[in-house]
């Protein structure tokens, strides 16, 4: 294979290459989407997936809600956090270990990386609080 | 004076759209009052949107909370840094000050631009004023800042505490110069089709141009992450979010240009691809602004939310069409005067760079759009984050950085096996030696190691360039080293400035294989408790909590914890960090009276930072036990931070050095092939 490689001319070769960069990008992308990719659901999305497919519980998900006013508790000493989530009609509740960010109050709207645990309770590794409705953009440029 | 800033738009609506029109027509019919007045169009819409700009920030400075985006983003407490910054702070602001930086270029672009690219300057005139027709629309009928309010509240809600930052007054203003200023390359890409002059005149009009974009995004970004690491709290600078992303695609791009645009130059090949990465990179600094300000990556569904998303969906679309046509109607003034000779050749390094570089850039565009995408397609959203990413580009990263070595130094059209000795022999035995070391010494991270190798066999090319350089200046001269380093570079800007600015690359890499090595810790600590963290260097840190005190300061209440740090059981010093409470005041009095204040926004946190060439001590406050001195802290120690700073800080030399103005001294074609500058100035010596 290689002796035909070097009888080409340059150009072909240089195909070559281009079609194993492109090969390269396009097997690294869409493993990466295969491993690492994740479901962002809704709380109701959430209860018919798994109403549908009760295995679905060991898949990890994101959750996207809002933090439902009053519902958050504190346990410094344990640095967890719980409180419960809402899109309206499904409500779930949430224990998160860590540090919660400092956007994270009543009535924000939450992205909860983790998974359903079997008595119902949405176990958090990941808390993302995005700011209040007053802003229309993020905190960025 | 928002009325005359509301007048101001509309006359430079008028103006830009007779400025697209005459820019246009005078180029096609070269008449030459036509070409001439498009030329003034461009300076007069630059006074009329400054006039508009200086009527959004008098109705700010003055509090003139009857407008809506001055209740929306300023307060009466608000520093007046802060209140200059809320200016661009908001979508509608943001809009406006897009178009005052584009009408300024525009008029630039004319003023600064030879007389030998008359030819082209009609159509220059009449891109930049069509792109800011779209711009000033927007603003006027989807965004506009001088919209009243049908009453006029007492106080501003004021600007979001994240962004009273020293980081974020400088930040957005840097990475929209970029966005923007890749207008006028674009520009002159649109002239030399419309014009059909497709030598490489046009490509030496916009050279100043594409670096000074390129820098002001490098800049920008850079500037963002600094902000995100000081401000953000969570011990990093980098999170591969969508606005960051959006950030970094036009960067990716411009830097396959600013490389392309080389090969072309010397030797008349890709020219179809450049049309292809200058539209490109325009297209992603448009989008970028979008997405930044549309929420449209979060869900579909945001994307009604607001009427502009519609106009910048059309106008991408139109330019999508637009050069399209003009490229495909062009098609066969744009074929290569050369070929690609051989694999192991400069032009075949720059092209892979090209290649991987698109490479990154469509997989960071896919991977952002994948919620939206995977939406559409199979009705639920899958998100990939940060570790998508990773796998991805850090492969594709390294071969970069690979290439940012070879590139430079191997020869055009086919490099010699002398060439390749010469050349590199000391290098990649270098990158040997570094990769052999840092196995031994246990550095069990095979990435880790291959990008520390990879970085000292570029900075050995580089090293070799400038000791060669000087070397056959002294010699060949007889100037002295110093005379011979200023000569060297200065005769030279271009390539050695390039050089700098690959170093300031590699100090990037470098700061990025610290993250492999973050170690993080929470602890809950009474005051006098104390924590110890391994650092990744071996040391063993020691954090004892000595107490949390509270003050005023400006228009926020400070709580400061204050930890003691031991290294291997000696002193370092203190580290404070601080979480804010920012309040507005209910009465104008100050200080302002406890009863009076009212909590605005969440508290903020503002880390602790202690930073050395090895590791930073990165310290967060997160809050206390409720009535207690008991507080709750996060340390993390981040291996190598500081290279970035200062990797941004060469960055910005070599670009200055690239861009200082004066001639250089064209290479010879020839006088090129084999070797670098030192080999030119032998062969010189020798004709």
């Amino acid at each position: 294979m290689w002796g035909v490689y070097y009888g080409m001319q340059a150009k072909y070769k240089f195909l070559f290459g281009a079609v194993l960069v492109g090969g390269t990008v396009g097997f690294l992308m869409t493993s990466g989407i295969k491993e690492t990719g994740v479901y962002f659901l809704t709380p109701s999305e959430l209860a018919a997936k798994v109403e549908a497919d009760p295995s679905f519980r060991d898949v990890g998900v994101k959750m996207g809600a809002r933090v439902v006013h009053g519902s958050i508790e504190r346990d410094v000493g344990t640095q967890t956090v719980t409180f419960e989530v809402t899109d309206g009609v499904q409500t779930y509740p949430v224990v998160y270990r860590g540090l919660a960010p400092d956007t994270f109050t009543d009535d924000v709207d939450v992205v909860v990386e983790g998974r359903l645990e079997p008595d119902g309770t949405f176990r958090a590794t990941s808390l993302l609080a995005k700011c209040g409705s007053r802003y229309e953009t993020t905190p960025e440029a | 004076m928002t009325t005359l800033g509301q007048l101001a738009l509309w006359i430079a609506l008028l103006v830009s759209a007779w400025g697209t029109f005459v820019g246009f027509y005078g180029g096609l019919t070269r008449r030459p009052e036509l070409i001439e007045s498009a030329r003034r169009s461009t300076y007069a819409v630059a006074g009329v949107i400054a006039v508009a700009s200086i009527g959004l920030l008098v109705a700010i400075l003055n509090h003139d909370f009857n407008v809506a985006y001055v209740a929306s983003y300023t307060s009466r407490d608000l520093p007046t840094v802060y209140l200059l910054s809320a200016f661009y702070g908001g979508q509608s602001g943001s809009m406006l000050f897009w178009a005052l930086v584009l009408a300024i270029f525009g008029a630039l672009a004319q003023l600064l631009s030879s007389r030998k690219y008359d030819h082209l300057l009609p159509y220059v005139a009449g891109t930049t004023q069509a792109v800011l027709l779209f711009f000033v629309a927007t603003t006027l009928f989807a965004a506009n800042p001088f919209e009243r309010l049908p009453f006029t509240p007492a106080d501003g809600q004021g600007l979001n505490p994240q962004l009273q930052n020293p980081g974020m007054v400088v930040h957005p203003p840097m990475l929209y110069l970029g966005y923007i200023s890749i207008t006028i390359p674009f520009a002159f890409a649109v002239a030399a089709l419309m014009s059909k002059r497709l030598d490489t005149g046009w490509l030496h009009a916009i050279r100043k141009w594409t670096i000074v974009s390129w820098l002001f995004l490098s800049i920008g970004i850079t500037l963002g992450m600094w902000w995100a690491y000081v401000e953000l709290g969570w011990g990093g600078y980098w999170a591969w979010d969508p606005v960051e992303n959006a950030s970094f695609l036009p960067w990716l791009t411009m830097t396959a240009f600013l490389h392309s645009v080389m090969i072309q130059e010397k030797r008349g090949m890709l020219k179809k691809w450049n049309m292809v990465l200058i539209t490109l990179s325009f297209f992603l600094s448009i989008f970028g602004t979008f997405i930044t300000r549309s929420g449209i990556i979060s869900s579909v569904h945001s994307f009604a939310q607001s009427s502009v998303g519609y106009y910048f969906l059309g106008g991408l679309a139109f330019l999508l069409v637009g050069m399209a046509w003009l490229l495909y109607t062009r098609l066969d003034m744009l074929e290569s005067e050369s070929h690609l000779e051989s694999m192991v050749s400069r032009e075949a390094s720059f092209l892979f760079n090209n290649l991987i570089l698109v490479g990154i850039a469509f997989s960071v565009f896919w991977g952002t759009m994948f919620p939206m995408i995977s939406e559409l397609v199979r009705g639920s959203q899958v998100t990939v984050g940060p570790p998508f990413f990773n796998q991805v580009n850090i492969p594709l990263g390294l071969a970069l950085l690979g290439l940012t070595g070879i590139g430079p130094l191997i020869a055009w059209r086919k490099a010699s096996v002398g060439n390749l000795r010469r050349q590199f022999a000391v290098p990649v035995i270098s990158g040997g030696i570094a990769a052999a070391v840092l196995t031994a010494i246990g550095m069990g991270h095979f990435y880790a190691i291959l990008t520390i190798s990879l970085s000292v066999f570029v900075v050995a090319t580089v090293l070799q360039e400038f000791v060669r350089g000087v070397g056959a200046r002294h010699r060949l001269h007889g100037e002295n080293l110093a005379q011979a380093f200023a000569r060297l570079v200065g005769r030279n800007r271009r390539r050695y400035g390039g050089y700098i600015v690959h170093l300031g690359i590699v100090a990037y890499f470098v700061a990025f294989t610290g993250q492999a090595f973050k170690v993080d810790r929470e602890a809950s600590l009474l005051p006098g408790e104390q924590v110890e963290v391994e650092s990744p260097f071996g040391h063993t840190l020691t954090f004892t909590h000595l107490g949390v005190s509270q003050y005023d300061q400006l228009n926020r209440l400070v709580s400061a914890a204050t930890v003691e740090v031991a290294k291997d059981g000696e002193r370092v010093g203190v580290i404070k960090s601080e979480k804010r409470q920012h309040f507005t005041c209910q009465a104008p009095v100050d200080p302002c009276p406890a009863n009076l204040r009212q909590r605005s926004f969440e508290p903020s946190t503002e880390a602790g930072i202690r930073s050395d060439l090895l590791e930073d001590i990165y310290v967060v406050y997160a809050g206390s036990v409720e009535g207690t001195e008991e507080a709750v802290y996060r340390f993390t120690l981040n291996p190598l931070v500081w290279w970035l700073w200062f990797g941004g800080f060469v960055l910005v030399v070599g670009g200055v050095v690239t861009l200082w103005p004066g001639t250089t001294v064209r290479a010879t074609p020839q006088g090129d092939t084999q070797g670098g500058y030192a080999a030119q100035l032998v062969e010189s010596k020798s004709a």
